[in-house]
């Protein structure tokens, strides 16, 4: 395919529904980042359109009629409990003149009055009351103006996702293969308790929000983007976590593994050797020797275990569109702007530990977002400044492309490469390209 | 220090052997106080608090981070909250919650000239105002609080950042060194962008 080109410059301008011809084998057009009208597409058709989008977390919704304000894409949404416990989510926009309901980040609320005209909803979006109803003619009928409701609202073992397309598979199953990885993470906590009520560090940069799903997928970036990261571990002279990364990250069993629907994982597991090593091995945190010290004194042979759970799970798992497993942390990606994106960490604990495990996760999760997500998010603005010349136009994702011997399909049917693969890219792209060459026209 | 240290973990830029629970406690109640209600201090007592806080500011603003590193204690705590008022340490994260050793990480990694979020690094230049003071009757050490205007420019953008600070002081024969510095900033739980600078 050709792309159409401006007929007094002659570059190329893309045509909004011939993605065909900006999503390549081995390359993406710059505009998938730079273009407004591509981003209000995918805002529409990405986030929530026809996929299930990463809402929030169960724990964050803790009692009956709990609330939680979130965005669905660039949709205000309100995560609520009815008074039974089941999930729901309802725009925040009141039916009436579309203000905002709610404008609290969390709470407990049976209903939900607009402060513009006071129509009131319940917190499963059926409206129950507009003052002065002698006002409305008698066809008038309440059920008609409900809240807008997410078409489908499911919880995957706690973690919870929406979907406007009343037809989507259900969660487990769009999940497929990243549902097992997502049980690994979630089962290294005893019973499986996760908590995310930890607080949370919200970054933003300058750029466009699929920077970071690229990079979050990226197993070439760490020996450079991370350089003074793994510089500050060698102060004390020892090599510490991530180091594999900066010699010869392909040599090894360190994989990336393809999960399809856009989702992948990056196993940094063979790097370690054992229960003890992921506590060895990470960058040393306020406390930590003390803190060794009482949980080696009190707790025996189930000692290992609990060092490692104040430690990152080492795999990066990649939920498309937006959710990210990095470390113990639930990283979120909350486009704002075509150029302007949040990223959400929202640190962890877990039950059924020793309150000092917890807080010994607490500083763990505080050392990659100071030291090592400001340089990644430094270099997602400079791609995006890079980004701004037309005449370069690609963005190129062929790394490992057609190279003997990197692509091999498991017993699963699950392809892996090695951990500096660009097929992350390449396959989420596709599955990207497919939403949003969906004719969603009436 | 609560108690002596062992030997092999005396040096902590190398050892953190000394943060336990008694720390985190200790730190809630100077927290708290650092929040009540001060009976006025006199006029020199605020001269030289000012004066020291004035001197911190300016060694940050130029940049001569190992400097203003040994104004610290060895059981020092720079802390920024993310959480607006503090919140938990033990059960929430922070932009930092850097003890000695991660404290000197941090200015290791700023002069590593690898850190590309510094690349170019950050000018700031921060006013400090509304001073008060008082003394921790259980510790003899110096409280004192103030507010912050933390200006930035980095990459073609100039930023903001209101908060105060709350330091703890102790007497030392070299003078004051700094035992917590706890940063509050006004939108400490919202977007930001790039907290690298050091406030």
């Amino acid at each position: 395919m050709t792309l159409q080109r401006d007929s007094l410059s002659g570059i190329p301008v893309p045509s909004r529904t011939d993605y065909a011809a900006l999503v390549r084998e081995d390359r993406v057009h710059r505009t998938l980042y730079t273009d407004p009208a591509v981003f209000a597409e995918e805002m529409v058709k990405v986030f929530g359109g026809r996929s299930w989008v990463y809402l929030a977390h169960e724990s964050q919704l803790p009692e009956p009629n709990s609330f939680l304000s979130v965005r669905m894409g660039l949709r205000p949404v309100i995560v609520t409990r009815d008074r039974k416990g089941s999930l729901h989510a309802v725009f925040n926009r009141c039916s009436h003149r579309a203000a905002t309901l709610c404008r609290e980040e969390s709470g407990v609320a049976k209903s939900f009055q607009c402060p513009y005209h006071g129509w009131t909803f319940r917190n499963t979006g059926e409206l129950v009351g507009t003052p002065w109803p002698q006002g409305y003619g008698e066809d008038f009928d309440r059920a008609e103006h409900g809240l807008h409701k997410v078409a489908r609202v499911e919880s995957y073992r706690g973690f919870v996702f929406g979907t406007l397309n009343e037809s989507a598979p259900s969660v487990v199953d769009w999940l497929g293969p990243a549902a097992g990885w997502l049980d690994y993470w979630i089962d290294r906590a005893p019973q499986g308790e996760i908590v995310v009520r930890s607080a949370a560090n919200r970054m933003g940069y300058r750029g466009n929000w699929k920077l970071a799903y690229d990079n979050a997928g990226d197993g070439y970036h760490p020996a450079f983007s991370h350089r003074s990261l793994l510089e500050m571990a060698s102060r004390m002279g020892t090599s510490k976590d991530m180091a594999y990364f900066g010699v010869s990250p392909d040599e090894g069993l360190m994989r990336t593994y393809m999960l399809g629907n856009g989702h992948s994982v990056i196993d940094q597991r063979p790097n370690y050797d054992g229960p003890g090593s992921f506590w060895a091995n990470q960058r040393p945190q306020p406390g930590r020797e003390r803190f060794e010290e009482k949980i080696r004194a009190e707790h025996g042979d189930d000692a290992d275990r609990l060092l490692d759970l104040a430690i990152g799970s080492q795999i990066n798992l990649n939920i498309f569109p937006n959710l990210l497993i990095i470390g113990n942390q639930v990283q979120v990606i909350e486009p704002l702007g075509v150029e302007r994106t949040q990223l959400t960490w929202h640190a962890t604990t877990v039950g059924g530990v020793p309150s000092e495990v917890n807080t010994m996760r607490m500083r763990t999760q505080e050392d990659f977002p100071s030291f090592g997500e400001p340089d990644d998010q430094a270099n997602f603005e400079e791609v995006q400044r890079g980004l701004a010349a037309p005449e370069a136009e690609w963005v190129l994702m062929n790394r490992g492309l057609g190279v003997p011997g990197w692509q091999e399909v498991g017993p699963d049917g699950v392809v892996s490469s090695r951990a500096t693969d660009e097929l992350h890219m390449r396959r989420y792209y596709a599955a990207w390209q497919e939403m949003m060459s969906e004719d969603t026209t009436r | 220090m609560s108690s002596p240290l062992p030997a092999e973990y005396a040096d902590t830029s190398s050892w953190s052997y000394h943060i336990d629970q008694r720390y985190y406690d200790e730190l809630a109640r100077q927290c708290a106080l650092l929040r009540e209600d001060w009976p006025s201090a006199g006029t020199d007592e605020i001269v030289r608090v000012q004066s020291f806080l004035t001197r911190e500011a300016r060694l940050i603003d130029e940049g001569r981070f190992n400097d203003w590193l040994e104004h610290f204690t060895d059981d020092c705590l720079y802390w920024v909250p993310v959480t607006a008022g503090g919140g938990d340490p033990t059960t929430e994260v922070s932009h930092a919650f850097d003890d000695r050793r991660r404290l000197t990480d941090r200015v290791y990694w700023l002069r590593t000239g690898l850190a590309f979020s510094q690349i170019p690094a950050s000018r700031t230049r921060r006013v400090i105002g509304n001073v008060e003071t008082t003394v921790d009757p259980a510790t003899g050490e110096q409280l004192v609080r103030s507010n912050v205007v933390v200006h930035e420019f980095r990459a073609g953008v100039t930023k903001t950042y209101p908060g105060w600070y709350g330091h703890v002081l102790r007497k030392t024969e070299g003078g004051w060194r700094i035992k917590l510095k706890q940063i509050n900033l006004l939108d400490s739980d919202q977007i930001h962008e790039n907290l690298t600078l050091v406030f």
